[in-house]
């Protein structure tokens, strides 16, 4: 199987199933606990707290372990609406193609009375930030733009939309899970105040992930109980799962450039390869893109048809269609960017990983080519636009 | 667990009767390119009976899937019998569908519904109202 879907997640690296397993083994007592076994459990914790915090250029204190992406967006979004709300603040900005964890959250505090500015993403799905500071307004109380989007991995601005957020004194949160290990990130460089991450996307275990908030931000608990986190979330913690996390995250850090070398070069090619397949088109931005994203509409054909027939094919992808996202509607991400239903339901992401070959790239460009065209061959939509009934998108 | 049948599968993979008929007597399309589904039959009809039928679809695994068996029901069938056609039946007969799916059969009744529909105004033909 060529695994292309990397954005959804990654194959655990061995090293942190190592972890994993010997700490399972090992070290499995409880780190509140006061005798050396659970002490010993506690070091490992703060050991992790402490590796997290130096690849991202955070104090260990400023690091909250939490279930994952979803959980860390959540709790840094809710922190921020109440502080803003103690101050008589209740306005936020933030984008229409971010993580559902983001907008949902969103939708929640606008019925709570908070009043949401989603900012426009463009057709090469890049906000500006100057449309930022045109948004900011006396009682923003958080800017919460992704550092790289899931779908179409363009990288923001994070650094100016940083700037300007401090310049107007207004919390800026980024969702960080797919750009963690995969681009330079910083918190103090990039001007973040909070930014989530998940373990799944940088080769560490599903169900485990962090909120980096700097210290002067006081945190409102998504989950009650004890003393754990700093008080600011409960529960006994996932001591194999974070430090299988800590370790997955230093060796995916190390690699990292040398990763993004290959990656884009195996990008580029796929999306050459791709591009020759007649009326399709790139989503995204070109050059600022996620190494190892690559994601395209097609004209005339459907996703969840394409990726059945690719999966038939021993390739995993994903697709926006509304097919694959079970419901109505497209992918939002690329209705956001501007294409219309019937196309962004014939749209196709590859994520690819570390290990994929340039023969792997062919063969990908190859089936994806094949599988287009034997659609097209029963489409009625692509029949209409061959015969001049119809006027391409594309 | 498999998001469809090995029916389904088997219809989506080998899709039967797909095609155009050039000298159909009675075409249908239903569906909307915005929706993500469009179904388009072909029939040639002589003497009360679908002496052929041919389908295009854009659409997900079960649109094309749903299509296929449709045709397949109905083709060597009195055209009275393939009004008969129920979205139900599609289903059934594909092993049946994930609940959201549904409207892929749907659609496939609709399309030779319509197509059956085009046949009538075409040719005047009043077979459904002989009894």
């Amino acid at each position: 199987m060529i695994y292309a879907d990397n954005a959804a997640t990654t194959k655990m690296s061995q090293a942190a199933i190592d972890k994993m397993i010997s700490l399972n083994n090992e070290v499995w007592g409880n780190p509140s606990s006061l005798y050396g076994f659970g002490q010993k459990a506690k070091e490992i914790l703060e050991e992790a707290r402490k590796d997290v915090a130096d690849v991202i250029g955070a104090e260990p204190r400023e690091i909250l372990f939490t279930s994952g992406g979803s959980e860390a967006d959540n709790q840094a979004i809710r922190s921020a609406a109440e502080l803003g709300r103690k101050n008589g603040r209740m306005h936020i900005i933030s984008s229409a193609f971010e993580h559902h964890a983001v907008l949902h959250t969103l939708q929640r505090l606008e019925k709570e009375g908070f009043e949401v500015t989603l900012l426009d993403v463009h057709e090469n799905g890049l906000i500006i930030p100057e449309e930022v500071e045109a948004a900011i307004r006396d009682d923003t109380c958080l800017v919460t733009i992704m550092f790289a989007n899931n779908e179409i991995g363009t990288i923001q601005p994070i650094r100016e939309i940083g700037a300007i957020c401090h310049k107007h004194n207004v919390i800026f949160h980024t969702d960080a899970v797919q750009a963690i290990a995969h681009i330079p990130v910083n918190v103090i460089d990039d001007n973040i105040d909070m930014l989530s991450a998940s373990a799944h996307k940088f080769h560490g275990p599903k169900g485990v992930g962090f909120l980096y908030a700097k210290k002067t931000i006081r945190l409102t608990n998504l989950i009650e109980g004890g003393a754990q986190e700093r008080g600011k979330r409960a529960g006994t913690e996932n001591v194999p799962g974070i430090a299988a996390m800590a370790t997955a995250l230093k060796e995916a850090n190390e690699k990292r450039e040398e990763n993004a070398k290959h990656l884009t070069a195996m990008r580029d090619k796929l999306i050459a390869g791709l591009s020759a397949i007649p009326h399709s088109a790139l989503n995204g931005d070109a050059v600022k893109r996620l190494p190892g994203n690559v994601n395209f509409c097609f004209e005339g054909i459907e996703g969840e048809s394409l990726l059945l027939l690719l999966d038939d094919k021993g390739i995993a992808a994903s697709s926006g269609s509304a097919c694959t996202s079970g419901s109505l509607d497209p992918s939002h991400v690329l209705l956001a960017i501007g294409r219309v239903h019937d196309v962004a339901h014939g749209s196709l992401r590859l994520s690819i990983g570390e290990d994929t070959t340039d023969e792997d790239v062919n063969y990908m460009i190859q089936s994806v080519k094949e599988v287009v065209e034997y659609l097209r061959g029963f489409s009625p939509i692509w029949r209409d636009l061959q015969a001049g009934k119809k006027e391409y998108i594309l | 667990m498999a998001l469809y049948s090995e029916k389904v599968m088997d219809h989506f993979r080998n899709p039967r009767n797909v095609g155009v008929i050039e000298d159909a007597n009675g075409i249908g399309e239903v569906g909307n390119a915005k929706c993500g589904d469009i179904m388009k039959m072909y029939l040639k009809i002589e003497d009360g009976i679908i002496q052929d039928v041919k389908f295009e679809t854009f659409g997900c695994g079960s649109a094309i899937a749903s299509s296929s068996m449709a045709t397949e029901l109905i083709k060597g069938k009195p055209v009275k019998e393939a009004m008969q056609l129920t979205n139900k039946a599609v289903a059934e007969a594909l092993d049946g569908l994930p609940d959201y799916k549904m409207h892929c059969s749907v659609l496939a009744e609709e399309a030779i519904q319509s197509a059956l529909e085009d046949y009538q105004k075409r040719t005047g033909d009043v077979i459904l109202q002989e009894e």
